[in-house]
Order: structure tokens, then sequence, then C-alpha cells
């Protein structure tokens, strides 16, 4: 009689399902990008609760700001987001001079704009191929890292580094461009927009890889919003925001005069969507697929807006300005300002008392609270597919933890 | 709604809710009652005509200089204050609230100054929350679930506070 019972497929299943268990993923983790652990209570293959841990690589980045002048700090936001360093320094870089009621040269304007479009560019790579990574395909990584190089290229014949830049400044920039830095920009462009497509076959319309994301870790906008989401998961969830349109004065100030879209889908549909892809019919608005979607089209919005800056900045006349000195005295009050990094809005709280050494730094991470938002999607889906929604949320350890 | 009007509005939801403003400052900001944060929260966030709908930061400072000399100069007494920087996606502006507390609860030192959690109004606080209670030592009442999340479950001191001194040793490591 007991025989028969084992040999049953229903009660053998049955068994595996009522057998909770905890499986830790991390710290080391490969498809937890960077040190994060996570502790799944699963029920056979289903995940009914997930528990981030994170601080693995704190490092007291706002203690170190209360102890050092406000331009000092620059390389420390470099660490932050290690994979947006240029838009990092921005971030900070702007906080300081709301502060000190300091506008940028003409030059600087744009050449900030083209440094840091240059940025998202390089940050979206890797996130599109750390993203085939985690799902199990290492094609697009190579091809992702091959254009990423000629980024970093770029960008240490600017300014001598390929990771932590600190090339964005307060008061303006550490240098001006080499020469013919323009032209080899333009022939990158030249050379990267035909890649895209490539990009489109090997992961956006590929049936593998939209099976594991349409339709998996779908975030509703309301959700979104009420957890603090930011960046291409906000817009991912149809939410139209977009710092660069919708921020403070100081910031939108940066982009006059240039043309962009938002990446969102609206009415139905991205803009200008006629030249991507159209959009898989099991994708719902909010999971996976769109928000890796939505940063494949900001590669080509920020591609766009490099060559308008390249316009504008090369009909500059001006000098560029010289930075603020290192000791430079920041005046008593405090300011908080968001700006659109690539991962989502990093907001900087500065509080000046009249010296050069601020009384309080505070980094608000747009990466902390989209992981925070791990919980609710990961609510009964599939342990296989954790790391699919941990990967389409493109979080950066060192901004979290900071 | 900005301004004056708002503010009237404000005060005429939760009495007694504002005890400060300063609308010259660069980013102009409201201070309410520690007591009254949570309702003026659930105020900003319901009501139909402000709609914070998002939250985008919690920062605790600690105003508290731990030299005698410049102390006496500095022009303020010790307090601890909460930052509360909200944005409405919808009609795209945002809004800075501050609260006062006290360093330590009835002025036992170590003992962290209690305020009312924001966590059931917006999910962003949940993490925020954590963090300024890991860093800075406040507790939030009725947050879901007030455990450190940067440092180590068992480290001692909040490192963010002024007068906080790095430990001798923590587990055979060497701090300073």
């Amino acid at each position: 009689m007991s025989q028969v019972i084992d040999d049953d497929p229903r009660i053998i299943e049955f068994d595996v399902r009522t057998d909770e268990m905890l499986v830790n993923m991390g710290p080391q983790h490969p498809s937890t990008h960077g040190v994060l652990r996570l502790v799944l209570r699963t029920d056979g293959e289903i995940v009914s609760e997930i528990e981030p841990h994170i601080g693995y690589l704190h490092r007291c980045a706002e203690k170190i700001g209360e102890n050092i002048s406000a331009r000092q700090f620059i390389p420390y936001t470099d660490r932050m987001d290690y994979l947006a360093g240029m838009n990092m320094n921005l971030g900070w870089s702007l906080a300081v001079e709301k502060l000190m009621r300091l506008q940028v040269t003409e030059k600087a304007r744009h050449l900030r704009v083209l440094i840091s479009e240059m940025g998202r560019i390089a940050s979206h790579l890797v996130g599109m191929g750390a993203y085939g990574l985690d799902l199990g395909t290492f094609s697009p990584f190579l091809y992702a890292f091959r254009e990423r190089e000629k980024i970093l290229d770029l960008f240490e014949e600017a300014c001598g580094a390929r990771l932590t830049y600190s090339y964005i400044t307060v008061g303006g920039l550490t240098a001006d461009l080499p020469p013919g830095w323009l032209e080899r920009c333009e022939a990158f462009l030249e050379q990267f927009e035909p890649i895209i497509r490539e990009y489109h076959a090997l992961l956006t319309t590929n049936a593998i890889f939209v099976k594991r994301t349409a339709g998996i870790g779908v975030l509703s906008p309301d959700m979104a919003i009420n957890y603090g989401c930011s960046g291409p998961v906000l817009r991912g969830s149809g939410v139209d925001q977009d710092m660069r349109r919708d921020g403070e004065p100081i910031y939108t100030a940066m982009y006059d005069g240039y043309a962009f879209e938002v990446a969102v889908m609206k009415d139905g549909h991205y803009p200008r969507d006629h030249a991507y892809p159209a959009v898989p019919a099991d994708a719902v608005l909010g999971d996976c697929w769109h928000r890796f979607f939505v940063r494949m089209l900001e590669v080509v919005q920020s591609m766009d807006l490099v060559r308008q800056a390249i316009d504008q900045y090369s009909a500059c006349k001006g000098p560029l300005g010289e930075p603020v000195k290192v000791a430079e005295k920041i005046p008593a009050g405090d300011v908080y300002l968001e700006t659109e990094c690539p991962k989502g809005q990093m907001g900087f709280y500065l509080i000046g008392n009249g010296s050069a050494i601020p009384w309080r730094v505070r980094a608000r991470s747009s990466s902390f609270s989209n992981l925070s938002v791990l919980a609710e999607l990961c609510h009964g889906c599939l342990i296989a597919d954790v790391p699919a929604i941990v990967g389409s949320l493109d979080i950066v350890m060192g901004e979290i933890d900071r | 709604m900005r301004g004056p009007a708002f503010l009237e509005s404000l005060e005429a939801a939760v009495p007694g809710g504002v005890v400060g403003t300063n609308l010259e400052a660069i980013d102009p900001w409201v201070e309410v009652a520690p007591a009254a944060v949570a309702d003026v929260c659930r105020w900003l966030h319901d009501s139909p005509e402000t709609g914070f709908d998002s939250l985008q930061c919690i920062t605790a400072v600690d105003w508290f200089e731990p030299d005698p000399k410049k102390a006496a100069k500095a022009g303020w007494d010790p307090h601890l204050e909460l930052v509360y920087h909200l944005w409405s996606t919808r009609a795209r502006v945002s809004l800075v609230l501050k609260t006062k507390l006290p360093r330590w609860k009835d002025d036992q030192p170590g003992v962290p100054p209690e305020v009312a959690s924001v966590a059931g109004i917006w999910r962003t606080a949940d993490w925020h929350e954590r963090e300024v209670y890991d860093l800075s030592g406040v507790v939030f009442v009725g947050h879901p679930d007030l455990r450190r999340i940067l440092c180590p479950e068992d480290w001692e001191g909040f490192p963010l506070r002024k007068d906080y001194e790095m430990p001798l040793d923590y587990h055979g490591i060497r701090g300073r």
C-alpha cells in the first residue's frame, strides 16, 4: 500500500511543495551585482519571502564628507556608483553649486552634458551586458563591454582615469578636452549606432530572453512611486518622470536648448518606436522586459544628446572657466538636489556652515530605493526568476551601501 | 497651491502642527512639531490638493559641537533634526519638512529619541528609517522592522552622531 502512495507523482510533487526551505543567495553570488545577500524563503520552486541584506560595501561616505571640503568629496562620489562616476560627480557638483549660487560657463555646461550622457551610455551598456549574464547568455556581455571600452578610452583621454574620473567638479571641469577628441567621439557614435541593432537581435527580441523577462516582476506605477523607485525602474512602469526635464531649475537649465523625449510608454507606445523592435505580446508594462527596454531606448536618446552637445560645445567661443579652490568656503544653509543618474534619481543633501567643510552630507541613493521594492516583486515568483528581477533593477552596491 | 495658502490649509488640517517656516531659504522648509509628524505626512500624502505621493529622502542631522569653545559660539542648542524631502510626481513640486528632536530621550545618553514612523505612508521610509536608526540613532515608533541596515547587527553606537567614537576593537579587528 505504501509503495503505491510513494510512486504517485502527485504525492511526490505535493511533498516537494510543502518542504519550506531557506535559501541563501550571496553575498558572493555572480548574479547579485556586487556583494548583496538575499535570503529566500522557498516552498518548492516558489519564493514566498525574500529578505535582502545589504551593507557589505559600507564605507561611511557621509561621515567622510563631514571631515573634508566639498570639492575633496568629489572622488568619493565616483566610488558610489562606480559604473557612472561622471554622473555622480555632476550630481554632487551641482548640489554644491546650488548652495554657493554658482553658475558655470556655457562651454562647461555643454561639456557636462556631453560627458554625462556618454557616462549614461557606458552605464546602460554594463546594465544590459550584465543582465544577459544573469539570464545565462554570455555574448551580450562581451558585445557591450567592447563598446564600453571605447567610451572609457575617450574618458581616459579627457581626464586620465577610466573608472573614477573626478572630471566634473565644483565650478566646472578639471580640464578641457584634448585636441581631436570631438572627432574621435563622433567617429565612435558613427560606429556604435548600427551596433544597437545587434543588441536588439541578441536580447530584446530573443525568444528565450523574452520568455525570461516578459510578464516577470511586474511593478505597478503606484507601487513604484510609493517605494521611491526612480530612473528606468520608474519609467519602465509607465510613469512619465525624468529629472532632466522635471527637476530643479539648476539641473534642467543644463539641458536648455536640447531636444529629447523621455523614454516612457505613453498610450501604448514608446516615443519614435517605429525604429525599434515591437513590444512582445507577453510583455506587461512594469515587467523586467520594459525596464530593460527603457534602458536600451535611453542609450539611443543619450547618443542623440551627445551629438547635440558636440554641436553646442563646438559653437562656444568663451572660456571653460576654472573650478573653485579645493578649500573654497561654502555658505551657511542647506540644499537638496536630485539629478537623473543612469540608475535613477541620485540626491545629495548638503548643509554648509560657512567653513570649507560641510556640516552634513547625505547621499540619497537611487539603487537603495529601487532595491527595497524587491521583496514585493519576488513574492510568489520562481527561484529562477529572482536573478532576472534583481538584474532588471540594475543596482550597484557601491551606491546602495555608500 | 504655494506659500501662505498652503501653510494655512496645513495649519487647518493639523492644528498646532507647524511650528516654524523659512520661505526665503534656497529650499524653503516647514518645521513641524515632532508629535505631529505622522499627521502632517498623512495629510500631505492623502490630500488631493497636495498629493505628495513620493518621499525622496529622510536625513538626520546631529546639531552638536563637541568642542566647548565652538559650541558657545554656535548659536543653537544641541539637538537632532530630521529632514524629510517630499516630492509630488503629479504636480512636480518638492517640499522640505523639518522636525527637532532631543539628542537623547529624557536626557539619558545612549537612549535614542523617538518619533512616529511614516513607513505606513511611503514605503520608501521603511529602509530610510532603518538607515537613520542605524547611523544616527532615532527610534521610529510603529516601524514594521526597525533594525540596523548598513552596519552589522551587533554594532554599538550611532556613527553619524558628532560625538561618536569608533570602537577600539570589533571581533578582533582594530578600530583605531
